[in-house]
């Protein structure tokens, strides 16, 4: 079986959607602290389901054709995506070890793809 | 919950997550989702068609429970621990897809999976030490 480009990028589009949705939710959860009622009246928590909805509807499409052995390791990217984030809007610390962890992953991803067939 | 309960409840996620995506993979091959998206009854038909495929629901119920079952062992136990558990879905999910799908298995596909393992690993350290 063959894994078309097409699908390898919903799955790209996929993670990058879907880290964005993290990011909403992170940033309304601290809400939560004053209430639970807050699980409701909250945009940003509605925009981070959002997001995560419509990151699952690209990954399924982009699953619809190709090998999920393939497919699924490029969801890896989302940790790549997340460090990003949270360096730029969190302004959590960017370690040694969060740089060698995103440089092996990618080199992950680039394997896979050479081993795609 | 001890440290032997809340890891054994990320490797329980770990397999959980990986049935799940076997069955989002036979859901988003048989979903008929091949209307065109830009029409209003087009993106409808394909939007029901997914939501009303047995096998979608089954894989992302499965995904819910594992992100609740995490959600509990994360409360309990540190990153540096449960982030290199996790990554192991990597290796269920090449193992079951070469199993069930019948996929190519070659050196650099087993090399990348085992370089995400070893770099999501690295990551949950990230905030041990500097």
């Amino acid at each position: 079986m063959n894994t078309p480009v097409r699908s390898m990028l919903l799955v790209f589009a996929a993670s990058f959607l879907g880290s964005f949705g993290a990011l909403f939710l992170k940033a309304g959860a601290g809400k939560l602290h004053h209430g639970l009622r807050y699980l409701i009246f909250n945009p940003k928590l509605a925009l981070g389901v959002v997001l995560f909805m419509a990151s699952s509807l690209l990954y399924v499409l982009g699953l619809k054709q190709g090998e999920l052995s393939v497919l699924y390791p490029l969801v890896s990217l989302s940790y790549i995506w997340a460090l990003l984030w949270s360096r730029l809007f969190l302004k959590e610390p960017f370690t040694r070890n969060k740089f060698y962890g995103l440089a092996l992953i990618l080199a992950g991803i680039v394997f896979i793809g050479i081993g795609k067939q | 919950m001890s440290r032997r309960q809340s890891i054994g409840l990320v490797f329980a996620c770990t397999l959980i997550g990986a049935v799940g995506q076997i069955f989002i993979k036979l859901g988003a091959k048989d979903a008929d989702s091949s209307m065109p998206w830009a029409t209003v009854d087009g993106a409808w038909h394909n939007l029901y068609a997914m939501a009303t495929n047995f096998n979608l629901i089954v894989g992302y119920s499965l995904y819910a429970l594992m992100t609740v079952l995490f959600i509990f062992a994360l409360r309990d136990e540190e990153l540096s621990v449960v982030y290199p558990i996790i990554s192991l879905s990597y290796v269920w999910v090449a193992g079951l897809s070469v199993w069930i799908f019948s996929e190519s298995v070659n050196l650099a596909k087993m090399a990348g999976i085992l370089i995400i393992v070893l770099g999501v690993a690295v990551l949950g350290r990230s905030g041990v030490g500097k």
